[in-house]
């Protein structure tokens, strides 16, 4: 019983990573259907950023945590500002072009700085198990699927109740329609890569707690996973995003479990694939009627 | 002075001229509609003025200030608001919202006020608040996408071709409501390809035949015009 409820648990912890970071793919892409291959890059950003203030200068978690949120925030809207807002009415293709070159500039440019070899993201608290009753439960686990919850509902009340959020429903609508509405476009669009980017900044401070490891292209994989957990749910839906991370994060510690852990990426593409096949537009997703 | 003017307009899409030197005038408190076919250049001009095409030259001035590169988000606070052909309501938002992004560049206390008059215009939208806007009929999407500029408390409406794809009462009750819009102070710029509608209620009309004005009249000149009368009234 035990191991089971710990396995349980490790599934939503990984789950939850991936959620997090695919809540980032599908509102971009919701927003300006751009598949923004650079976003699992942000999470290696993020785990420096919690590498640097924690191993290098010595300072508090806490605050590797805020810094790590806030770089990934600036990052992620810097990179629209650069590399995809000069390219808003060019065709689809060339952006998602520029988004693999951003891909490849960030894994180049840490690896310029920091170097290829993964370095070691400290502890960020003593505590590693919490006990329920009998039950003793990981410590980061336990935070990583409560944080979720949490930015899940903040994200959800955000989009649904909010007027930035409102506005953001209404540019990805469109966008045309909401310019005659007095909406800014452009700054509702960095509004939305910052939000996908703060919610990959917290995906990266609690995946440095889980695998306390940065690396320069820790992102690809975990990216493309959270990329699978988007197009599972459906890319561009909110609930979407966060089913599909979970079914992932569980498909992954259901293979490993098994003892065949080798298998365990195998199985999330061979996932992506029955979808694509049996349902193109994903759990949650809608038949996109062509804007005319 | 007039409300707009516009002076030697040209607009073009890449190689196509669409808009070849119109120059025309809406005096606050007027319905103005410009006619014409297809293509001739009528959604331009509006998509011009309302800021969201750049014009190649020519001048556009609101209220005595130039909108000439002005981004259209802004144009809406300088006081001008365009219902688009085709509607574009925000069909997976409620008609609330729709409502309440009409009113984005209002405050809250403001849109409050301004609600109740929308909906005292439109008491279907007050019914259908809490629908989803793709869930409404031609007709009522129609009403949102007027409600929904509305919000903006424009001094000028443009209306870009209302009455497409309604059946014609529909179009007569859209087009009572143009003028009641109008009788309550709000200055109109109609663009129509029903042109009996249209010059039956406008104060004066515009003829658009390829990009420039072929024609200008009073609606009731206009709606007696012989070559008006041929071309687009079905003799």
């Amino acid at each position: 019983m035990d191991i089971f409820l710990s396995q349980v648990l490790n599934g939503l912890q990984l789950g939850s990573i991936y959620a997090l970071v695919a809540l980032g793919y599908t509102m971009v892409y919701g927003i300006i259907l751009l598949l923004n291959f650079a976003h699992g890059d942000i999470i290696m950003v993020g785990a420096y950023v919690s590498w640097l203030v924690m191993a290098q200068l010595g300072l508090n978690p806490i605050i590797a945590i805020l810094l790590s949120v806030v770089a990934c925030t600036l990052v992620g809207v810097l990179i629209d500002k650069v590399a995809y807002a000069p390219l808003r009415n060019a065709p689809r293709l060339s952006i998602l072009i520029t988004a693999i070159g951003v891909s490849y500039f960030l894994e180049n440019g840490a690896q310029l700085v920091f170097g290829a070899d993964p370095k070691v993201v400290p502890a960020f608290t003593d505590v590693s198990t919490i006990k329920l009753g009998d039950i003793a439960l990981s410590f980061p686990a336990v935070v990583t699927v409560l944080v979720t919850v949490v930015a899940t509902i903040a994200l959800t009340l955000l989009v649904q109740k909010s007027k930035l959020g409102k506005a953001m429903r209404a540019v990805s609508e469109d966008m045309g329609a909401a310019r005659l509405m007095g909406i800014n476009v452009n700054s509702t669009i960095s509004f939305t890569f910052a939000v996908g980017s703060a919610l990959a900044g917290i995906g990266a401070v609690l995946y440095a707690m889980a695998y306390t490891q940065a690396s320069p292209t820790m992102g690809m994989m975990l990216g493309t996973k959270a990329f699978v957990a988007a197009v599972l749910g459906g890319i561009g839906s909110i609930p979407g995003a966060v089913v599909g991370g979970l079914i992932v994060g569980f498909a992954e510690m259901i293979v490993t479990w098994l003892g065949l852990s080798v298998w365990k990426d195998a199985v999330v593409f061979l996932l992506l694939i029955i979808v694509l096949i049996v349902k193109p537009t994903g759990i949650f997703g809608k038949t996109m009627s062509e804007k005319v | 002075m007039a409300l707009l003017s516009v002076r030697d307009l040209h607009v073009s899409y890449g190689a196509i001229k669409a808009v070849r030197g119109i120059s025309f005038d809406i005096n606050e408190g007027e319905i103005v509609t410009l006619i014409g076919a297809n293509g001739a250049g009528k959604s331009t001009t509006l998509n011009t003025v309302a800021g969201l095409i750049k014009p190649e030259s020519g001048t556009v001035e609101f209220d005595g200030a130039s909108v000439v590169g002005v981004p259209a988000h802004k144009v809406v606070q300088r006081g001008m608001a365009l219902c688009p052909e085709g509607r574009r309501v925000f069909t997976q938002m409620s008609v609330a919202e729709n409502l309440e992004m009409g009113g984005y560049t209002r405050s809250d206390a403001e849109n409050k006020e301004t609600l109740e008059k929308v909906y005292s215009h439109f008491p279907r939208l007050k019914e259908r608040r809490t629908q989803v806007a793709g869930t409404l009929s031609g007709g009522e999407q129609q009403m949102l996408a007027m409600g929904r500029a509305l919000m903006s408390r424009p001094r000028l409406l443009m209306l870009d071709e209302p009455s497409m794809g309604l059946a014609p009462i529909l179009v007569q009750e859209i087009f009572e409501i143009v003028k009641q819009l109008n009788e309550a102070g709000t200055t109109i710029l109609l663009v129509e390809q029903n042109a009996n509608m249209a010059l039956s209620i406008a104060d004066r009309a515009y003829v658009l035949e390829i990009g420039t004005i072929k024609k200008t009249g009073t609606g009731a000149e206009l709606l007696v015009d012989d070559d008006v009368r041929k071309a687009y009234l079905g003799g």
